[in-house]
């Protein structure tokens, strides 16, 4: 499956707001393409992507062909307790995907 | 057989004809329809939503694109869900994002795909119920609808 990077700070104060990025590759097809032999290239983009941190849903992004290749999304949460973020996506094609990364929160 | 005269008065006609003002009808705002799907038919306000690109994007493939929305982002206001929609992409709702208290921060930013100069809106859905919208104009130099291979 696809390869994802994630990048969120190793610790952070309790109740700082933290920036969180991750980009998956990912051709996120348009379904406006055409292969060598003419033939429609068939939409295969990822739909969703789901960021959890210890368990409950902080983001989640609903993407269409209008994300460019190789999606990349970065937003922000709330250091509450040491934990890890989980990250999770689906593409058309029902192919899944997933990515952790580990926090820890002083104070 | 035309004489060389009325020949450069037809053309000149033909040439004209593409330029002509399009009907009323396809200058209705096409946000319009997209926004009502997404409010449900509630009323949005202008302001408090801010849609950050570049003026000029050279890529149309990747355009930066950051949504900033003003909001203290606690229990008591935090933002709900942020709808980017487009003009002139063939699918104009580009991503909708959910967010809630634990976010933080009302920023998301991403890269985004265009065809062409356009304007760009995010529409904001508050937990109070309240919608919000703020949009942006960019100027694409080269269009992501445009296969190489």
């Amino acid at each position: 499956m696809a390869l994802a990077r994630v990048q969120l700070p190793d610790s952070a104060k309790r109740g700082e707001v933290i920036e969180v990025r991750i980009a998956i590759q990912h051709k996120m097809e348009t379904g406006f393409r055409f292969d060598d032999m003419g033939r429609a290239i068939p939409k295969n983009v990822i739909n969703t992507v789901i960021a959890r941190y210890n368990g409950a849903e902080v983001f989640r992004a609903e993407l269409g062909s209008g994300i460019a290749a190789n999606p990349y999304l970065q937003f922000y949460a709330t250091a509450e307790a040491s934990g890890e973020f989980e990250f999770a996506w689906v593409d058309d094609a029902g192919e899944r995907g997933s990515e952790r990364a580990a926090i820890t929160v002083v104070g | 057989m035309p004489n060389r005269r009325q020949f450069v008065r037809a053309m000149s006609g033909l040439a004209v004809a593409p330029l002509m003002p399009a009907p009323a009808a396809a200058q209705a705002d096409p946000f319009a329809p997209l926004i009502a799907a997404f409010t449900k038919g509630a009323p949005v306000r202008e302001g408090r939503v801010t849609v950050d690109t570049p003026n000029l994007a050279d890529n149309g493939n990747a355009v930066p694109l950051r949504i900033v929305v003003d909001s203290a982002m606690d229990a008591a206001d935090h933002v709900q869900r942020i709808t980017v929609l487009s003009e002139k992409n063939p699918r104009p709702v580009i991503a909708t994002f959910h967010l809630g208290p634990r976010a933080g921060r009302a920023v998301v930013t991403t890269r985004v795909r265009l065809n062409g100069a356009q304007r760009l809106m995010a529409v904001a859905e508050l937990n109070d119920g309240t919608f919000w919208a703020g949009s942006t104009y960019v100027v694409v130099t080269s269009t992501a609808c445009w296969d190489e291979s």
